[in-house]
């Protein structure tokens, strides 16, 4: 257990070094789907922050119960019931949105960023460094999803969060907030990213 | 065997503790919240109810309290199958019949369109129409949502079957019964017209009853 990371450590990780999505390249079925506009972007990474916190406390607080064969029968238990409450919570309380994210909130119960954390942190170590790694995690993932959001909603539509920021003259590319749009986006960031890493890691050597 | 047995349930005791907890806790939620979410859902379909039936200039007059709004479901059995159209008598506070609206519910291009459809008193006019839910391929398909395209409904005459054209530009353009398709999306116009003419067809009968009754109260009163 020595070499475990800390909190500190797993939280920054979490942000930039590990992040889940360029780095890790986990969770990309709502960094695909619903990342054609900030709004949905940043529900979405609100909805999986409180599922990965919660889950990653629970998880962490049972886990010298855990059976390692029944492990993931209880990781998948714990996600399910959060992003349940979740998804009624956003339809009672945004139901708009919950409409304009319509399954892919239930689908959380599938994205792997965090029965990844569960294994990965929280079946390992205590509950304040597994909430510290939620919270990190969830920032990067957020970071992520508004970043590829941002680029798809003003090529778009010409707007940000719904206010018009590019002239009236742009001619929006539908193709951008269309699923090819996504692919090509995420596809560019991402090699973006590994550039940016690669010419730093030239410099320090 | 009873020991294997007993190993494997005792093996299990974590799960089922969580499962047992977790359904509790999500049954819990579900009685508070479902209460809200419903109302959400009825709320969206009241609010839309006034400007299906009104004209535009009537509709800023008149705020949907004004409005005795009573619903009721017509149930058609077609092909032995049953089709339940919820619908919604739209009374003036006079107690004069407004319309009625309706809500429809078909396949789309993507995925299931639901629609609100408004009539006049008697169903021989479509005085609104607006799309609750769907899934259409934005920027294509989802154009369905445009007032301007919803708007080629509105006074269509219920008695002819609504089709779906490429361009009414030109000397058709008065003519009823034509839609303009959205290009790119036929699938989507089609679809949307499709319900409607299917809709009407099947509750315009139903809807006279109600007609009929009140006329008769109207001459009592006369």
């Amino acid at each position: 257990m020595a070499d475990q990371p800390t909190a500190f450590e797993r939280f920054v990780q979490g942000i930039l070094p590990e992040n889940p999505v360029y780095r890790q390249l986990l969770g990309l079925c709502p960094t695909l789907a619903v990342t054609n506009g900030m709004k949905p972007a940043l529900t979405m990474a609100c909805s999986v922050a409180f599922v990965l916190l919660c889950a990653n406390i629970v998880i962490s607080l049972i886990r010298d119960l855990l059976k390692p064969h029944l492990r993931i029968v209880v990781f998948t238990l714990t996600i399910a019931t959060f992003v349940t409450i979740a998804d009624r919570f956003l339809a009672a309380y945004l139901f708009q949105m919950s409409k304009t994210l319509g399954p892919y909130i239930p689908l959380i119960i599938v994205n792997c960023l965090i029965i990844c954390r569960c294994e990965v942190c929280a079946s390992k170590q205590s509950v304040f460094t597994a909430a510290a790694d939620a919270i990190g995690q969830a920032i990067g993932f957020g970071l992520a999803l508004s970043s590829i959001a941002a680029v798809r909603e003003i090529l778009g539509t010409g707007m940000f969060f719904g206010m018009r920021v590019l002239p009236e003259v742009w001619p929006d590319w539908v193709i951008m907030v269309l699923p090819p749009g996504a692919f090509l986006t995420l596809g560019l960031l991402l090699g973006l990213v590994n550039w940016v890493g690669i010419i730093k890691s030239r410099r320090s050597s | 065997m009873t020991n294997f047995r007993n190993n494997n349930l005792a093996q299990a005791w974590l799960v089922l503790v969580i499962a047992t907890v977790f359904g509790t806790a999500l049954a819990g939620i579900q009685i508070k919240l479902n209460p809200v979410i419903e109302a959400n859902k009825i709320r969206e379909t009241m609010e839309k109810i006034p400007s299906l039936i009104l004209d535009p200039s009537q509709a800023a007059d008149i705020k949907s309290h004004d409005l005795v709004i009573q619903s009721r479901v017509i149930e058609i059995e077609k092909n032995g199958i049953s089709k339940f159209y919820p619908v919604y008598d739209v009374h003036l506070k006079d107690g004069s019949l407004a319309g009625h609206v309706t809500k429809a519910k078909g396949q789309g291009y993507a995925d299931k369109i639901e629609l609100l459809i408004g009539l006049d008193a008697g169903g021989n006019a479509i005085t609104g129409l607006f799309i609750l839910d769907q899934k259409e391929t934005p920027g294509l398909g989802n154009r369905i949502l445009e007032k301007p395209w919803r708007d080629q409904f509105v006074d269509q005459p219920s008695g002819t079957t609504l089709v779906v054209v490429k361009s009414k530009t030109g000397p058709n353009n008065e003519i009823d019964g034509m839609i303009d398709g959205i290009s790119g999306a036929t699938i989507s116009s089609r679809s949307v017209t499709s319900i409607v003419n299917t809709t009407i067809a099947d509750i315009r009968p139903r809807l006279l009853p109600i007609i009929k009754k009140e006329n008769i109260i109207r001459q009592e009163n006369e």
